[in-house]
């Protein structure tokens, strides 16, 4: 309740329309009660009396209240529509800015799928919340409460009969609406399991066919189809158990009220109008009970929503400006220096990722950071561009602290190729352009030629213009990888990070990219991470990183001779006892 | 006025039930092509059930009977008995009323049940023929369309259907009967009164006709902006720190503002339509019943009916339209089952994988003997991917493929395991053309282990036991050991039986290597195909996988496709593919000694490296 006043903030900008909507609603509501009546007027005064004009007087009455109740209803839909995408749309617009101003350690306590929820199915709880309190909030009481005065003050004995049947029907509404929620919820998980069946034999279709497991998969899907159609049956079942079970109860009220009525109405209590007028109230007594187990639905569900949107819009983004940050200049040089830089992720357990990290990246130079996974490699390159804050130390960017610099100017200044190549749907061009959207066409053919993209661009159909499909998936690894180098080059950076950004591009493609960056007068600082020894061979400086700690530091042929672990690495990836010399020195003789 | 009947309370519930009113829901409103043959086709699922089909029948027109002399008993008790004072005809009346009705009820619980089950059944054989249709589908298939497309398609596909057929069949069935019963029984009441109700039909359909098309219109509108939407969303979130790190997250905000409108009144225009059906339909309705009011007040004051007559018809009235609204409101969610039903029979057309030659022979012991025989392949016949292919793998030699990304590595697999057809040429194994060779034989005999590694949900030991159904957990354990998981699988929670979730999440994708290695060698196939990894694993656990990899290769004919030098050192054979040719062919020294394109690509990546 508490999460849901705390979103009324959104109602807000609404709050005239709503209002008028449930004004109308209520309106709705004496229209609603007035036609019993107005047919026990018929009857009663009408035909019993043999009194024509009133009864074509009464009609066209009932007509013209037939007509306004729908004009207002209609009108309380359009209100209650436009409230509730309106409401939608602005939390939508509030979540999606604030998941924009997250930082990665925000963001690597959600997933992208979670968050997507967030924004779709509890939005749309939301909305429903809004909408159908909108459209039957204020109605359905009134509706029970009215057509009870109308059913007392037409007879206070018949309308005594009723009170426990109404209880009886409220408690088998209940009982459904109870016992439907967690029914479906067997179902769905039932569902799901057929679904998981379905996915794997269209995702692992290769190996399926490959071991022979047809008859196997289809003894699975089976057997989960089985359980499916069982379960389904079973609810379905339950049911249709429902409607009879509440018609019975209408039904029974309607044999009330002729028995009861009809023996009051012989004694000369009651008209046969109000008779016929009661079997009417009856059900409209019945249907707020319907719609009200409806709203309660309707807000468990929002209310849930309410939290977890809640949740979201209280996060505060763990890295943000400081009050006094400053711009760096423009010509900075872009010297990185670790002074004694630990670190540790948040919300987990304290063991250090990095620890006691000391290290200097001059300008211009490239800087391998070379380990086993989970060494802390990419966390290292991360703290450069302050996407975490460190925990103890500091990173300085031409002798800056980076948490003293405003973050624009600061990313401003960096470019990184992420580990996971991320590219926008879109062109090619428009994916090279994007830290960069000023840039001119030479630009961008310059950048991915560098990155040794430009030849497999100018082979698709539409050159730099192919359209990428969402997330790549129409790229090869290597051409993704290659892509998001153009894509870092393009924004001309001082500090170029690279995390292992080359894995899926062959060494030799790997190569010339390294020969391009170089040669080019791209004149940054470049930080690598990698796995692979071919990447790193030709840094200015290799740093080993092993759980957290520099364990060497060195270039290549330095290692070689006085680190263990580098030299193991080496061995196991170009195997031991190769020859390097032999194979470098015939090439160098060609 | 909005009065409601119990089946108006029965939709609610419905509504209740789904998490909220139609409208609101978010699905696809669509429609077939041609909804006859799509319906034609349902029919036989639901038809094996006749008998089923017939005893539901047989209740519903005994309910709807029913239905229809409860409220002619309640005129009867009005006219006959009220209005004389006869009370203990009254009484006779009331309690036959209540047999009636408990009975009505009761039948159409029963023919609930039964339906249930019916539909329920035949949309199971449903789903059994598609996945089993979907099992026979060639490789061609999976990789034009996307594992996720494929999936959302069958998925929503599957659930439209369901909706439809478990909440609408049986409903459909009693409102057209009831119709027509209340329509038969009005007419023997009074045929003036029966003739006006007629008139409703047209005007009805009418009204849902013209409100779906701008719903649907609508609906399709949203549908496309949502798409816009969620798209924008995604990559945004998914993208946040790649947005972040090159500052564009006001870029990404006005683009998502821009589609957040866009929805927003694709969603203001569709959602009003669809709400103006249920009012709509309930005012005809009213109307409906407010004229027979009127209309039959003026008779009764003619003296042409009696009260009573007026009290039955107003009761049927609102029976007989009720039908009518309800078929109103379902008649979305039809379309979409039949558009959903059309798609599905779509699928179940595509033509199988080619089937076995009839005298194709079984294939039990092998020796492994491969032999490429100038084969051309291409996915498309006119740009053919492999050119001219020959060579031959000797039993137990392994065959080392080397070249750039796209050269067709992964062609020569998907062609030795039959995936795809060959454009010319032929491959032999121990002498026998492949095409000759029962497809279940060849595979069984390929063991394969790929570059992703592919987990079924389940628990490891089922994973690994997925190479030999029928090997004893013993075995299992002993190839796990083989592999080197052993160790790790120990480790693990639950050890062998710990669960592993969807696409094995909690793996990494080292020891999912490993896994799809002890697979292959409880399958002991008598030629191994492997697609080194190129991604990251670290350097000890890569020493592991290599070790088991000697492991599994050895004896067996493998072919690989190599990513690591020691692996094409190893190798008996290392063939050097470049556009769909073999270029080079010979050991890693013979080719070093060519100085050729193996030369090249080996050494490039210590060019200009001084050391």
């Amino acid at each position: 309740m508490k999460s849901i006043l705390k979103l009324m903030k959104f109602i807000q900008p609404y709050w005239r329309r709503a209002a008028v909507a449930l004004l109308i609603l209520t309106s709705l509501v004496f229209l609603d009660l007035a036609i019993p009546r107005l047919i026990e007027r018929i009857i009663d005064d009408g035909i019993a009396k043999n009194d024509q004009p009133l009864v074509i007087q009464t009609a066209l009455i009932m007509i013209g209240i037939s007509v306004l109740s729908t004009v207002l209803a209609i009108l309380n839909s359009v209100f209650s529509v436009q409230i509730g995408e309106g409401v939608a749309r602005d939390l939508r617009d509030a979540l999606f800015a604030k998941i924009q101003s997250y930082s990665f350690g925000n963001l690597d306590q959600q997933k992208t799928g979670q968050l997507m929820v967030r924004l779709t199915s509890d939005v749309s709880a939301l909305k429903m919340l809004t909408q159908v309190s909108l459209r039957i909030g204020t109605r359905a009481p009134l509706i029970m409460v009215g057509s009870m005065i109308l059913m007392f003050s037409t007879s206070q004995n018949l309308a005594l009969t009723m009170v426990p049947l109404l209880i009886v029907t409220t408690i088998i509404i209940v009982f459904f609406v109870r016992m439907m929620e967690p029914l479906f919820m067997t179902v769905q998980q039932k569902l799901d399991k057929l679904n998981t069946v379905l996915q794997e034999n269209v995702s692992g279709v290769y190996l399926v066919k490959a071991f022979v497991r047809a008859d196997f998969e289809a003894k699975r899907f089976e057997s989960s189809n089985e359980e499916f159609a069982l379960r389904s049956i079973k609810v379905m079942e339950f049911m249709s158990s429902m409607t009879p079970a509440l018609t019975l109860c209408v039904n029974i009220g309607m044999v009330i009220v002729i028995w009861a009525g009809g023996l009051q109405s012989i004694r000369g209590d009651l008209s046969i109008g109000q008779i016929v007028a009661f079997t009417n109230y009856l059900l409209t007594v019945m249907t707020p009970l319907v719609m009200m187990a409806q709203l309660s639905n309707v807000w468990a569900n929002g209310m849930v929503s309410a939290e977890r949107v809640n949740e979201i819009l209280d996060t505060i983004p763990e890295v943000q400006d400081a009050p006094d940050a400053v711009d760096l200049p423009l010509d900075s040089p872009g010297r990185v220096v670790f002074e004694n830089v630990s670190f540790h992720y948040r919300n987990t357990n304290d063991e250090m990722v990095l620890d006691g990290i000391n290290l200097t990246i001059e300008p211009g130079q490239t800087v391998a950071v070379l380990g086993a996974t989970g060494s802390g490699k990419s966390t290292l390159a991360h703290l450069v561009p302050r996407f975490y804050d460190v925990t103890q130390g500091r990173v300085l960017l031409d002798g800056v602290d980076v948490r003293c610099i405003r973050q624009d100017s600061l990313l401003e200044k960096i470019a990184i190729v992420p580990q996971g190549t991320i590219l926008f749907s879109g062109t090619v061009r428009d994916n090279v352009r994007y830290g960069n959207p000023a840039a001119s066409d030479d630009e961008v053919i310059g950048a991915a030629q560098a990155a040794q993209a430009h030849d497999f661009i100018t082979r698709f159909p539409n050159g730099y213009d192919s359209h990428i499909e969402e997330r790549g998936v129409n790229l090869s690894g290597g051409q993704k990888q290659r892509i998001a180098i153009a894509r870092a080059l393009l924004t001309k950076p001082k500090i170029l990070i690279l995390d292992d950004s080359t894995s899926a591009v062959d060494v030799e493609t790997e190569t010339k990219i390294q020969d391009a960056l170089a040669q080019r007068t791209f004149n940054h600082s470049t930080l690598i991470v990698a796995q692979r020894i071919s990447t790193v061979l030709k840094a200015d400086k290799i740093v080993v990183l092993d759980e957290g700690r520099i364990a060497a530091e060195g270039t290549h042929s330095e290692l070689m001779q006085s680190s263990p672990i580098y030299r193991e690495i080496y061995d196991s990836q170009l195997g031991a006892g190769f020859k390097l010399e032999e194979s470098v020195i015939a090439e160098s003789k060609q | 006025m909005t009065q409601q009947t119990p089946s108006n309370v029965r939709d609610n519930m419905r509504n209740v039930m789904r998490g909220g009113p139609g409208p609101g829901n978010m699905r696809k409103i669509e429609k077939a092509r041609d909804p006859r043959s799509a319906l034609v086709r349902l029919w036989p699922y639901l038809g094996a059930f006749q008998a089923g089909l017939i005893g539901v029948l047989i209740l519903v027109i005994i309910y709807t009977l029913l239905g229809l002399v409860g409220p002619y008993l309640m005129g009867l008790a009005i006219d006959k008995f009220i209005a004389t004072k006869d009370i203990t005809g009254l009484v006779q009346v009331a309690v036959w009323m209540l047999v009636v009705y408990i009975l009505n009820n009761i039948f159409q619980a029963i023919a609930g049940w039964v339906m249930s089950s019916i539909s329920q059944r035949a949309l199971k054989h449903m789903r059994r023929d598609l996945f089993g249709h979907l099992q026979t589908l060639p490789i061609s298939y999976f990789d034009q369309r996307g594992a996720g497309e494929l999936m959302s398609r069958l998925t929503n596909d599957i659930d439209a259907i369901n909706q439809a057929v478990s909440q609408n069949v049986t409903t459909l069935l009693a409102s057209v009967l009831s119709m027509v019963g209340i329509l038969i029984a009005m007419f023997i009441l009074d045929k003036w009164l029966a003739l006006a109700s007629l008139l409703v039909v047209p005007i009805m359909l009418w009204f849902t006709n013209f409100v779906a098309k701008y719903t649907r219109q609508g609906f399709r509108e949203l549908q496309k902006h949502l798409g816009g939407l969620n798209a924008t969303m995604e990559e945004g979130i998914s993208g946040q720190k790649v947005v972040k790190a090159f500052r564009r997250n006001e870029s990404v905000m006005a683009e998502f503002r821009k589609h957040n409108e866009e929805v927003f009144k694709a969603g203001v225009y569709a959602n009003s339509y669809a709400l103006l059906l249920m009012p709509l339909t309930n005012v005809l309705g009213n109307f409906f019943v407010i004229v027979l009011a009127g209309l039959g007040g003026w008779l009764a004051l003619q003296g042409l009916v009696t009260v009573g007559v007026i009290a039955t018809f107003i009761t049927y009235a609102q029976g007989y339209v009720n039908p009518l609204r309800q078929l109103a409101n379902m008649y979305n969610s039809i379309q979409a089952a039949l558009a959903g039903a059309e798609r599905v029979f779509e699928i179940l057309d595509s033509p199988s994988e080619v089937d076995d030659a009839p005298q194709a022979a079984s294939l039990a012991a092998m020796h492994g003997e491969v032999v490429f025989d100038h084969v051309r392949f291409g996915y498309n016949p006119e740009t053919l991917i492999i050119k001219d292919m020959t060579l031959t793998a000797k039993a137990g030699q392994t065959v080392a493929l080397v070249g750039p990304t796209g050269a067709g590595k992964t062609t020569i697999i998907n062609l030795l395991t039959r995936f795809y057809e060959l454009n010319g040429g032929s491959i032999q194994i121990d002498g026998k053309n492949i095409v000759d060779i029962k497809k279940d034989d060849l595979r069984r005999q390929l063991g394969l282990v790929l570059q992703d590694t592919f987990l079924f949900s389940g628990s490891v030991l089922e994973n690994i036991r997925y190479g030999r159904l029928d090997a004893s957990d013993e075995e299992v354990i002993e190839a796990a050991k083989m592999a080197d998981a052993d160790h790790f699988i120990r480790l693990l929670p639950q050890g062998y039986h710990t669960s592993l979730s969807e696409r094995a999440a909690n793996l990494s994708q080292g020891q999912r290597q490993m896994l799809a290695i002890a697979r292959a060698i409880l399958a002991d196939p008598g030629i191994l195909i492997l697609d080194e990894a190129t991604s990251s694993v670290d350097t000890r656990t890569e020493a592991r996988i290599q070790k088991a990899l000697l492991r599994l290769m050895q004896g067996r004919t493998s072919f690989v496709i190599a990513h690591r030098l020691s692996t094409i050192r190893d190798a008996d054979q290392v063939l050097v593919i470049n556009n769909g040719e073999i270029i080079e062919k010979g050991t890693h020294q013979e080719l070093l000694d060519q100085r050729g394109f193996y030369h090249h690509l080996y050494v490039s990546q210590f060019k200009g490296q001084a050391i």
